[in-house]
């Protein structure tokens, strides 16, 4: 028979209540949190670090620190908004020790004019990704997003690859929401931009 | 609507936070604009596939390692 939970029970995440048993010392708790959410730390710290030992570190580290810290952990925000915020910062840490003496942030790089109309503009194929192969494919896509500036990249990864809301990953980054907005769009026409070289049809216009 | 306008507001139309008063003004746009519609299609899919393919993945048995020594050392209190 199905009992009926109280309305405040079912509305809460189901992670708190994780994060409740883990912090009272179950383990397993924290294993199940572990075990949903390091794909996701893996992924943004490769991207972040762009290494693939660096990131199996930031992931280690980040779960072992969000552990020690789970007293900290405040209900209001999502515990995986609060986890890919440790990650970004061990990832940033790495990423500062392996280029020694040089200034690591997620403000390098960023210009903070608008994003502007695109020049040279060519329509894709349709479905233009099938005129690779999957690991064709995956290589241009990593070198593209590999280019971008780090304040880009990461605020396009949050956003549209990982799916954080804008005020999600405003937080995590600890931008304001207008700038979350004005590299995200830069991100997105400056990524379009390179894809188009690999993916473009023809001109506009030409015949 | 200018095409430079058109393009401050490409995110919310693709995040669909449009207000229905400048969507219409938008459509206007679209339509005499082959130039945007093709901006907004490309940044749409460019979006698109970086979602669908994971560039990271981590392997079954990196994964277990990793795991194995994370749990290890929450058990001890890390
Ligand atoms: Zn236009």
């Amino acid at each position: 028979m199905a009992t009926i939970q109280p309305i405040a029970e079912n509305e809460r995440h189901p992670d708190v209540a994780l994060v409740d048993r883990a912090r009272s010392g179950d383990v397993s708790a924290y294993d199940q949190l572990v075990r949903k959410y390091d794909r996701q730390i893996f992924r943004i710290a490769q991207h972040i670090t762009q290494n693939r030992e660096d990131a199996e570190d930031v992931m280690q580290d980040a779960f072992l620190k969000a552990y020690e810290k789970l007293d900290q952990f405040q209900g209001n925000s999502k515990f995986y908004t609060w986890l890919v915020r440790i990650a970004v910062n061990e990832s940033l840490m790495r990423l500062r020790r392996r280029r020694t003496g040089k200034m690591v942030s997620i403000d390098e790089d960023v210009e903070t004019e608008e994003g502007s109309v695109p020049r040279d503009l060519a329509d894709w194929a349709p479905d233009p990704e099938q005129n690779y192969t999957t690991s064709e494919l995956n290589r241009i896509l990593r070198k593209t997003i590999q280019g971008l500036p780090q304040g880009f990249r990461v605020v396009f990864v949050l956003r549209d690859v990982e799916g954080l809301s804008t005020e999600e990953t405003a937080e995590t980054l600890g931008l304001s929401i207008p700038a979350v907005k004005s590299r995200l769009l830069r991100a997105r026409l400056q990524l379009r931009e390179r894809l188009s070289r690999y993916f473009k049809r023809k001109k506009v216009g030409e015949k | 609507m200018t095409c430079t306008e058109f393009i401050a507001m490409l995110d919310d139309l693709i995040d669909g936070s449009i207000a229905a008063e400048t969507r219409s003004e938008i459509e206007e746009h679209l339509r005499g604009c082959e130039h945007c519609v093709v901006t907004l299609n490309t940044t749409r899919k460019t979006i698109e596939i970086y979602r669908s393919h994971t560039l990271y993945e981590l392997p079954n048995g990196l994964r277990e390692r990793l795991h194995k020594a994370i749990m290890e050392r929450c058990k001890r209190g890390c």
